[in-house]
């Protein structure tokens, strides 16, 4: 199977900072919001440069998201961020009416996202956020896998006409994605082609999915690996293929299993081609304190549970 | 300045759009509707710099963001007057395959609307944005924004009042339509808003009163009056005590009328206090 290097282990968030500071110097009408959150949301660098461009509104996120969908009014691209929590849950009805329903060019940066965000605990751990933003008709859910997707995602949906919800998170986490891939809005990548079963990842399980097909391989089981970033609208092509092939999947995302990733590819197997499906993702519970390691192993969200669902996953076929 | 009764026509004939359009589908809000037909018929007649036709960025004119959707009628009406969409289409209010909704919106394309507004307490948000897009953009034109009193209930208002203030957001004038009542009853009993002009002056803004906030020439020079002060590093109030329901007298000075549609008998009754003008839809 091909084999996938980790660069050096670094946060998605860093990431989102990186491109907001190539956006700064590269596209006049990109401006950036936060809500007290400037340091953990790495965007210092686009602030010094286009101090002009940013708008620091306070721990007051709904205001954020009304002042977003303004700003637009007069062609300006607003990236407005905090993590994911606040940037969704708090503010679902800004979001609904203001911006999806209007229709307007705001991007939702969200960091901190699912339980790898740790010690803080379950107030900040959101896991229901790709429900909340993928139900929101015309809104764009991304959830990229590591520093240089992110990267990539967030130079992506500054050209992209419409309301995006963009998710990544606070850990260093391996980098392992081409620095100069191309980033598609709804194109899922095929990372690895295998004939015995399907499993699609998004956001921080990605690494440890392809971590669990090695580990396949080596009992003989041949997993094909997809790495889908954009939830909504979803690469229905792709995962279709793929499980036509492969007879069985297994779905796997930091976000409750209502709402989710896997949610949205149950629903699409149920109406065109119904296939046996394991779900990688948290059980209708909250978080807790811990450690990102600790918390992925004692939620099921981590290679060794990939494994045991694929196991699983296969005898349904 | 247009001949103070051509705007009152216009006032006059608005009501009649509201009663109408209300009574026509059995549902929408005439009260404040009625209460705030003086001010956006200035607004949109007399106050505004507005370009002709209409596109969403709007650079080069004043902007209006309605944050008390629910008003919808009267919004409709002067868009419609003023030549945003033709004046018929006011016969499709809330029906079927509209672009008038029940709140107003920019989902179907309907011409003067820049953004949704119905679940209250998001306009000022909008309008601060669209206002500190024209300071980016070197357009020197303003924001003019409308907010019920009791939608002030709503907590994000002040967050946008703090960060208005706080920013200097000198290029926005948004209006309190202070009128007292509200779903459930007035808000002193529902719950008391206090005193909002205090209220915003201790938050850093520059607030002009209209104590006759259903008089044209009061409503006309209070909104000169704050256009006066703009520019000045702080946002711009007006408090514009209103009667809810006004122009209709058994429609006034109660809080009834907020979302209920009058009878066919109460219709009649209503237009016969606002004749003919400017001709019906």
């Amino acid at each position: 199977m091909k084999k996938y290097i980790d660069q050096g282990k670094n946060d998605t968030r860093s990431g989102y900072g990186a491109a907001m500071t190539e956006l700064g110097r590269t596209n006049p009408n990109v401006v950036a919001l936060c809500a007290d959150l400037v340091g953990s949301l790495k965007i210092q660098p686009f602030i010094d440069e286009n101090p002009e461009r940013f708008f620091q509104v306070g721990i007051a996120e709904a205001n954020m998201m009304g002042i977003a969908a303004g700003l637009t009014i007069g062609g300006k691209i607003p990236f407005a961020s905090s993590f994911a929590n606040f940037a969704t849950g708090r503010v679902y009805d800004q979001i609904r009416q203001s911006i999806a329903y209007s229709d307007k060019n705001v991007k939702i940066c969200a960091s901190h996202a699912g339980i790898t965000l740790g010690e803080d605990g379950a107030t900040h751990q959101i896991l229901e956020d790709i429900g909340l933003m993928k139900m929101l008709p015309g809104m764009t859910v991304i959830n990229p896998c590591d520093y240089n997707q992110t990267k990539a995602a967030t130079l992506a949906i500054a050209d992209y006409e419409g309301p995006v919800y963009l998710r990544f998170g606070r850990p260093k986490v391996a980098n392992f994605t081409p620095e100069d891939q191309k980033f598609e809005i709804g194109k899922a990548l095929m990372l690895n082609e295998g004939t015995d079963v399907t499993i699609v990842a998004t956001g921080h399980l990605v690494w440890e999915a392809l971590i669990a097909a090695e580990k396949l391989e080596e009992q003989g089981v041949s997993a094909e690996v997809i790495n889908i970033h954009t939830i909504k609208p979803l690469d229905e092509e792709a995962v279709l293929k793929s499980v036509k092939k492969t007879g069985c999947i297994v779905t796997c995302e930091e976000h409750n299993y209502l709402g989710g990733l896997g949610e949205s590819i149950s629903g699409l197997l149920a109406n065109q081609h119904p296939t046996p499906q394991e779900f990688i993702a948290t059980k209708d519970t909250f978080g807790e304190s811990g450690t990102p390691e600790q918390l992925m192993e004692k939620y099921g969200l981590n290679n060794k549970a990939i494994v045991e669902a694929v196991l699983k996953v296969m005898k349904k076929k | 300045m247009a001949k103070l009764e051509e705007l009152q026509d216009i006032v006059v004939q608005t009501r009649r759009d509201i009663l109408r359009m209300v009574h026509n589908v059995n549902s929408g809000h005439p009260g404040g509707s009625l209460g705030c037909t003086e001010f956006l018929v200035a607004l949109y007649n007399e106050v505004m710099e507005l370009k002709d036709g209409f596109d969403m960025d709007g650079e080069g004119e004043d902007l209006f963001f309605l944050s008390n959707g629910h008003i919808s009628p009267v919004f409709y009406s002067v868009l419609a007057r003023k030549g945003y969409f033709p004046v018929d289409e006011l016969g499709t209010f809330r029906l079927i395959d509209s672009r008038l909704q029940g709140h107003p919106t920019t989902h179907e394309g309907l011409p003067g609307v820049r953004v949704a507004s119905g679940s209250l307490g998001q306009g000022m948000s909008v309008a601060i944005g669209a206002a500190l897009a024209k300071k980016l953009n070197g357009d020197q034109h303003l924001v003019f924004s409308l907010h019920g009193d009791g939608e002030l209930q709503e907590g994000q208002n002040w967050e946008a009042i703090m960060y208005a203030a706080g920013n200097k957001v000198d290029n926005l004038i948004a209006t309190v339509d202070r009128n007292g009542q509200q779903i459930d009853g007035p808000t002193n009993e529902v719950l008391p808003l206090g005193d909002l002009k205090q209220k915003f002056e201790a938050f850093g803004w520059d607030v002009v009163e209209v104590a006759k906030g259903n008089d044209l020439e009061a409503v006309i020079a209070g909104l000169n009056e704050a256009k006066s002060r703009t520019g000045k590093g702080k946002p711009v109030c007006i408090m514009l005590d209103t009667v809810m329901g006004h122009g209709v007298d058994f429609m006034m000075y109660t809080h009834a009328w907020h979302g209920k549609a009058p009878n066919d008998e109460q219709l009649e009754t209503a237009l016969s206090q606002n004749p003919v003008t400017l001709g019906d839809y």
